[in-house]
C-alpha cells in the first residue's frame, strides 16, 4: 500500500449524507427546518436557533469565488508533487454558505474575485466523490 | 476584560539558542529558558511555584520542566491548547493565577523543536477527519496555504500588493541584521524579496516565516515583589484574548469567518486598550506576530494603529522601520529572528523595555504592544516600564 495519498475524507454522523450526495452528483446541504438557515459544515444543531431539527437539501451548485490562492509548493511532495501549481478557493454559493474547493477547468492565473462557478464532481481517492468548481459557462 | 493594571510584573528573561536542529529533546531546551529566566530574575528555582505553558505540535507539559526543575511544590502547571495566538494568554493567565492565590511566581514557557522535530504544516494524516474532511483532500493542508487565502481577500478588498509585504520583509530583516540571536541576518533588497520564489500565491518565500528550534521562559510575579528582584520590573498594563464569531473548528478552517481581511486584533483591541488605559498612539514599539508578512497588516488595521485597508501603504512608507513612527518587530520578529510561536516576541518586548537592545534599542521606549496570533483567535498585551 502506497503510504502517501491525497488526503480522504471520512464521512461522520454529521457529514454522510452530503458525501453520499456527492457520490450521487448531487451537492446537498444541511437545513435547519426550524428556522431555514443553511449549515455548511454540518454538525448536529443549528448554530442560530439551536434545534437539532434538520434535513438535506440541493443547492444550485453555483456561487462566486471569495478568495483564492494558487498553490506551487507541494506539501507533501510525494502527494500534491504532480498537481501543482492548483488552485485552492473559498467559494461562495448562491444560497448563502461557504465551501472550500478547487478551481478546475481553467488556466491557475484565470481566476478572478466574484468570478462565477460551478460545481463538478470528480471522483477522488478511497470511492469518495469530490466537488470541485469550474468557471461558469 | 483583563482588570490587573500594573498589579504584575515580567521579573526575568530567558532563551536557548534559536538553531534549525538543536539535537536535544524539547524538555532540556524548556528546562535551559526556565532556569536563565529564574536566574535573571534573581529568583531561587525552588521559589517558583506556576508553570505555564501551550502547545500545538511540538512541545512538552508543564509538568514535566517542573519535575526536571526539581520544583518542590507546582501549585499550578497547565498547558493551553494554542498556537501562536496563546503566547500573551499564558502571560496574562500567570497574572490570574497569582491574583487568585494559587501560585507566586510563575514561569511561562514555549519549547519546541520546530524544525529538526514537529514541523507545522509537514504534511496530515491521509484520512481527513473531522473538519479537516472539508479542506484537505482539496490541497488545502498547510499554514501558508490557509494564509494566503486571508491576504488574497485583503489585496481583493484594498489593493494591497506585493510591494508593501515586502517591505515588511525587507525592515524585519535589517532588524534582524542588529540582533545576534536572530537565525537570519543577511539583510535584503526588494529585489531579493521579489526575486524569491511563489510557494503559494501570493506568498513568496521571504513572506513566511523560519522553522526554528528553540525555548523561552519569562518570569510573571507580583510587583511589589517584583521590585526588590535584580533588574527594573516591566509592568503587565492590560491584555485580552479572543476572536469573533464563527472561529471555526481548528486554528485554520475559517469556513464561515466573515471577512477574511480583518482578523482577531479588531475583535479584541477594545479591551485590550482599555484595559490598558492607553491606546495605539501611546505604544513606542510593538512586537506583533508575523508568522507571515501579511498578518503584520491586519494587526496594525484591527488594533487600531491605522484605518482598515491602510495597513499596506503604512508598511511601505517606513514607518514601520526603528526610525520610523512605530518600530515594528525589532528582534527579526518570526520572519528573521526565529519561530517559536510568537513568545521570543514577548521577550523582545520586555528587553526593549529595559533598555537592553544595544544596537536594535528605542531610544526611551516606555510603552511597549506584544501580539500573538494572525487569524481568527489570539492575544496581546501593553506592558511599560
Amino acid at each position: 500500500m502506497n503510504e502517501f495519498t491525497k488526503p480522504i475524507p471520512v464521512p461522520d454522523a454529521d457529514s454522510a449524507p452530503f458525501w453520499d450526495g456527492t457520490r450521487a452528483h448531487k451537492l446537498l446541504i444541511q437545513r435547519c427546518t426550524n428556522c431555514g438557515t443553511l449549515r455548511f459544515p454540518a454538525r448536529k444543531s443549528c448554530g442560530h436557533c439551536h434545534s437539532d431539527a434538520s434535513d438535506w437539501t440541493e443547492v444550485s451548485g453555483k456561487g462566486r469565488v471569495y478568495s483564492w490562492i494558487v498553490v506551487n509548493h507541494p506539501v507533501p511532495r510525494e502527494v500534491y508533487g504532480q498537481e501543482v501549481p492548483y488552485v485552492v478557493a473559498l467559494i461562495d454559493l448562491d444560497e448563502g454558505v461557504r465551501m472550500v474547493s478547487n478551481i478546475i477547468g481553467c488556466d491557475v492565473h484565470a481566476v478572478t474575485a466574484e468570478m462565477p462557478v460551478e460545481v463538478v464532481f470528480e471522483a477522488g481517492q478511497g470511492g469518495m466523490v469530490l466537488p470541485k468548481f469550474k468557471p461558469q459557462a | 476584560m483583563f482588570t490587573l493594571k500594573d498589579k504584575y510584573a515580567i521579573a526575568g528573561v530567558g532563551e536557548t539558542a534559536y538553531t534549525k536542529n538543536s539535537g536535544t529533546p524539547v524538555l532540556n531546551l524548556a528546562v535551559e529558558a526556565c532556569l536563565k529566566a529564574a536566574e535573571d530574575a534573581g529568583v531561587d528555582v525552588k521559589d517558583i511555584d506556576g508553570l505555564i505553558s501551550y502547545n500545538f505540535g511540538d512541545s512538552v507539559p508543564a509538568i514535566a520542566v517542573a519535575t526536571a526543575l526539581g520544583i518542590p511544590h507546582a501549585g499550578y502547571a497547565v498547558d493551553f491548547a494554542g498556537g501562536g495566538n496563546a503566547a500573551n494568554l499564558i502571560t496574562l493567565s500567570a497574572a490570574a493565577a497569582i491574583e487568585s492565590g494559587l501560585a507566586k511566581n510563575v514561569l511561562c514557557f514555549r519549547a519546541m523543536n520546530g524544525r529538526s522535530g514537529f514541523r507545522l504544516g509537514g504534511g496530515r494524516e491521509m484520512q481527513a477527519r473531522g473538519i479537516t474532511q472539508y479542506t484537505a483532500p482539496f490541497g488545502w493542508i498547510t499554514y501558508p496555504q490557509a494564509m494566503a487565502m486571508w491576504a488574497r481577500r485583503h489585496m481583493i478588498k484594498y489593493g494591497t500588493n506585493a510591494e508593501q509585504l515586502g517591505h515588511i520583509a525587507v525592515t524585519f530583516r535589517d532588524n534582524a541584521s542588529l540582533n545576534e540571536r536572530a537565525m537570519q541576518r543577511t539583510p535584503i533588497t526588494m529585489d531579493d524579496y521579489m526575486a524569491s520564489r511563489f510557494i503559494v500565491e501570493p506568498f513568496r518565500m521571504l513572506d513566511i516565516c523560519l522553522e526554528s528550534d528553540g525555548a523561552c521562559a519569562v518570569l510573571v510575579t507580583g510587583a511589589d515583589r517584583a521590585k526588590d528582584m535584580k533588574h527594573k520590573p516591566v509592568y503587565i498594563m492590560g491584555g485580552a484574548y479572543g476572536g469573533g464569531p464563527d472561529q471555526g473548528e481548528d486554528l485554520f478552517d475559517a469556513i464561515r469567518w466573515p471577512d477574511h481581511s480583518r482578523n482577531y486584533a479588531a475583535y479584541i483591541a477594545d479591551d485590550l486598550w482599555k484595559s490598558a488605559g492607553v491606546g495605539p498612539q501611546d505604544v513606542d514599539v510593538a512586537e506583533i506576530y508575523d508568522c507571515f508578512t501579511y498578518s503584520i497588516i491586519m494587526q496594525l488595521e484591527g488594533f487600531g494603529f491605522v484605518k482598515e485597508g491602510e495597513g499596506g501603504p503604512f508598511c511601505a512608507s517606513g514607518a514601520i522601520a526603528r526610525d520610523g513612527s512605530l518600530p515594528l518587530n525589532t528582534h527579526g520578529g518570526l520572519l528573521s529572528e526565529a519561530y517559536i510561536h510568537g513568545f521570543n516576541h514577548v521577550l523582545e518586548a520586555v528587553r526593549q523595555l529595559r533598555g537592553d537592545c544595544g544596537p536594535r534599542q528605542i531610544e526611551g521606549a516606555e510603552i511597549a504592544l506584544t501580539t500573538a496570533g494572525a487569524m481568527t483567535c489570539g492575544s496581546a498585551m501593553v506592558l511599560r516600564n
